[in-house]
């Protein structure tokens, strides 16, 4: 156990003098039912306490990865804008902007395990299985060359695998470094010889602007002119190639609800977005260029769609939406047909 | 956090140069030395002829329009995704030290989740005689206390590590917030379940989850968890807010943020810490070699002067000034905050509105006369440790540069003949 400051040692210590004065009990609540604890108690610990009986490797965790994962995360856990980069960063701790990624950075591997499994993947938590789960958290290792491709994750082999920086971490110790050199009678008088001004925040000027009226309310008397050729779009409508579309749109769903009772949630839901104008979905906090895009006439028909979905930020760029893209013309096409088929 | 450096904001300048020239009009009409006699005094103006509104006009109220910018504001560029987020308290623009819930800072790590009171359920498990599961109504029959205390982020002045950044007291210090709890001691809920079966509690601990997708779970010693942590459902005598964790959250005196878990559902009694996320990956701070200290917990002294701030310049001219400001500690009470104009070179003793109480946000005041010449105005916060607030070199010494969480520098704002205030550092 760490080292507490000393006077909260003596508070600790009193507490628990007080411990078999402990209060009566008041009967209040219910006992746990053990199908109730195990639902919630899910927590995975350094020392492989809690893990499930399950395998994956990395191999089999690309493919969820792709799937699950890529979007935010990007295709190698090298992390996509603000997203959390998962691989990369070894022996950058010491240097200026460390990079801190679960190879580089985190100490135990439970800790892995047990985050993905509670809260992966992100809008759509608790979904995944415990081999699913293994198999994922093999590819981060192996994104971060931490396992060879033909390694089994397993809660058998768990603790074999070595976390680079697992000695990296000392216990908080501002009481020895920080506290006795800050602390005394502070200094009133010819305290300094002498002051200037070193750093400058509008130099950088990163600070927020008060969001501008004009910003919000502006050009929406250009009506966008009806597009003749999306109704013939609309009509050829292809049930198979939508069937396929919903396949496809697992990449999505972590990001767009559609359906009843959908709501936005880090993407707009998606209900009726076919042959409607851009960046109009109700109560969605939209880029600025997505809104733009809108107020410009941009009308989401077939073939904007599928442009936009192949490179969502070559399409447009400074757009919200982090996904990496379909590559495929035939994922661009069939996910294009699906979103024909949700209407508003 | 990005460190993105890029940006421009020449309206914000406007906006500052609209301020100070507003101050120098109202320079003309607030004074003793009015030449012609006031309209708005001479006329019988229409709020005194006719009726406001009636009773029931709003049936919950939200601040009138006029402090419509007094809001909680968002740094975009910071975070990948409003869901994963934070953004800030206008302390430049609030006094005294009670946060009104609706313009308390929010950070989410999955979003804010619509959880009804008849849906809440908070279980009790692990090394405990009993696991249990309580209902809304369960912890409504407990004996429950009151007390004050603040809730600052570990990030809270973190993106000012590397140097000034942001032009504001609202996004240098405005991740805290500081509310009046009721609710019932852990301690309480702890010994219901019965501790007897976790033996010697020195070397135990509770491992705390919320109810949202991201769970936010966080190991605390069992020390602390019998000391002073509460299970909270009201908050400024209502109830939490959805974005604070309606309707139960954790509160754990002085101890950074995070640990304060939001719709709270689960108490786990361990014979270890589980070294979640939050508590490995997030809220450690890495030093110059590379070690980073994990378990630092209690947020050290720190203070800030809300006004004048860039926010908040001085619009009245020279003559009598109030500098107010706030000072907390994570570790007691504040005892005294000290504030310099001249960039720390020397030093008055401010005016604590009211004692400082028990990891509570305390109010300072400057009273003092200003003649219109530029200031580098600083505060610096003392406890009842013997602690002083330190200087960002005392921080950086120690801990280098690359640290994010627990700055608790003394801040300076260089304030110009013409009222205006901007975040700088000073040598």
């Amino acid at each position: 156990m760490l080292k507490f400051p000393k006077s909260t040692v003596l508070i600790a210590a009193s507490v628990f003098l007080s411990n078999p004065a402990f209060a009566e009990k008041l009967g209040l609540g219910r006992a746990a039912l053990p199908e109730e604890i195990a639902a919630w108690d899910t927590d995975v610990r350094p020392d492989g306490t809690g893990l499930p009986v399950g395998s994956g490797d990395a191999l089999i965790g690309e493919e969820i990865f792709a799937d699950q994962c890529a979007a935010c995360h990007g295709d190698f856990a090298e992390g996509i804008d603000n997203w959390p980069k998962l691989a990369g960063g070894a022996d950058t701790l010491d240097h200026e902007d460390p990079l801190k990624t679960v190879g580089s950075y985190w100490p135990y591997l439970s800790t892995a395990y047990d985050y993905i499994q509670r809260s992966m993947p992100y809008g759509n938590a608790g979904t995944l299985s415990d081999d699913d789960v293994y198999s994922i958290v093999a590819y981060i290792l192996y994104s971060n060359d931490l396992i060879d491709d033909d390694f089994v994750l397993s809660n058998e082999t768990f603790l074999d695998v070595e976390m680079p920086n697992a000695a990296g971490f000392i216990f908080d110790d501002r009481a020895q470094a920080e506290y006795s050199q800050w602390s005394g009678d502070p200094c009133m008088e010819n305290c300094k010889a002498e002051v200037k001004v070193t750093m400058r925040a509008m130099v950088l000027d990163v600070t927020p602007e008060e969001t501008k009226a004009e910003e919000t309310t502006a050009v929406v008397d250009a009506t966008p002119e009806p597009v003749e050729e999306v109704v013939v779009e609309v009509a050829a409508f292809d049930a198979e190639l939508a069937k396929a579309g919903e396949k496809v749109f697992k990449k999505c769903k972590s990001c767009h609800q559609i359906g009843d009772g959908a709501k936005n949630k880090s993407g707009p839901v998606l209900n009726g977005i076919f042959d409607n104008t851009a960046g109009v979905v109700d109560g969605f906090k939209y880029s600025k260029v997505m809104r733009k895009a809108g107020e410009d006439g941009l009308v989401w028909s077939e073939t904007e769609l599928a442009a936009f979905l192949a490179k969502p930020k070559k399409y447009m760029k400074g757009t919200k939406m982090s996904f990496a893209g379909l590559k495929k013309e035939k994922d661009q096409l069939a996910i294009v047909e699906f979103l024909k088929s949700l209407e508003d | 956090m990005s460190d993105n450096k890029t940006g421009n904001s020449p309206s914000r300048r406007a906006f500052l140069r609209g301020a100070a020239a507003a101050g120098a009009g109202a320079l003309t009409t607030s004074t003793a030395s009015a030449q012609t006699a006031e309209p708005l005094i001479t006329e019988v103006q229409p709020w005194a002829r006719e009726f406001g509104d009636g009773v029931d006009a709003v049936r919950y109220g939200l601040p009138i329009e006029h402090e419509s910018d007094v809001v909680r504001r968002n740094v975009e560029w910071l975070t990948a995704d409003t869901v994963s987020s934070i953004n800030f308290t206008p302390i430049h623009a609030l006094d005294g030290t009670i946060t009104p819930q609706g313009c308390a800072f929010e950070r989410h790590h999955s979003g804010a989740i619509d959880l009804k009171k008849e849906d809440y359920r908070l279980m009790i498990n692990g090394l405990v005689d009993t696991p249990l599961v309580f209902s809304y109504a369960d912890l409504e029959r407990f004996p429950r206390e009151n007390h004050v205390y603040f809730c600052e982020c570990a990030a809270n002045t973190g993106m000012e590590w590397a140097g000034a950044q942001l032009n504001g007291a609202q996004f240098t210090h405005g991740m805290i917030h500081n509310m009046e709890y009721t609710g019932v001691p852990l301690r309480t809920l702890l010994e219901e379940a019965g501790l007897d079966t976790a033996g010697d509690l020195k070397d135990k601990w509770v491992f705390v989850e919320g109810a949202d997708a991201s769970s936010n779970g966080r190991s605390i010693p069992m020390e602390k968890a019998l000391d002073d942590v509460l299970v909270a459902f009201k908050a400024n005598g209502e109830a939490l807010r959805k974005e604070h964790g309606y309707p139960v959250r954790l509160v754990v005196p002085g101890w950074e943020g995070n640990m304060w878990v939001k719709w709270i559902r689960r108490i786990e009694v361990t014979d270890a810490p589980v070294e979640s996320r939050e508590e490995t990956s997030k809220y450690t701070d890495v030093l110059d070699n590379g070690i980073a200290r994990k378990w630092t917990w209690a947020m050290d002294a720190k203070s800030v002067v809300t006004s004048p701030s860039p926010q908040s310049p001085i619009t009245h001219g020279t003559g009598p000034l109030v500098i107010s400001g706030l000072a907390w500690t994570g570790r007691g009470t504040i005892t005294r905050v000290d504030v310099s104009k001249d960039g720390g070179k020397t030093w008055e003793t401010a005016r604590l509105a009211k004692e400082g109480e028990k990891m509570a946000l305390t109010r300072f005041y400057l009273d003092t006369e200003w003649d219109g010449s530029e200031m580098m105005l600083q505060s610096r916060a003392m406890d009842d440790t013997g602690y002083i607030q330190p200087s960002k070199a005392q921080l950086r010494e120690v801990r280098g540069l690359n640290s994010i969480y627990h700055n608790n520098c003394i801040q300076t704002w260089l304030v110009r003949s013409n009222g205006e205030a901007e975040n700088v550092e000073v040598s």
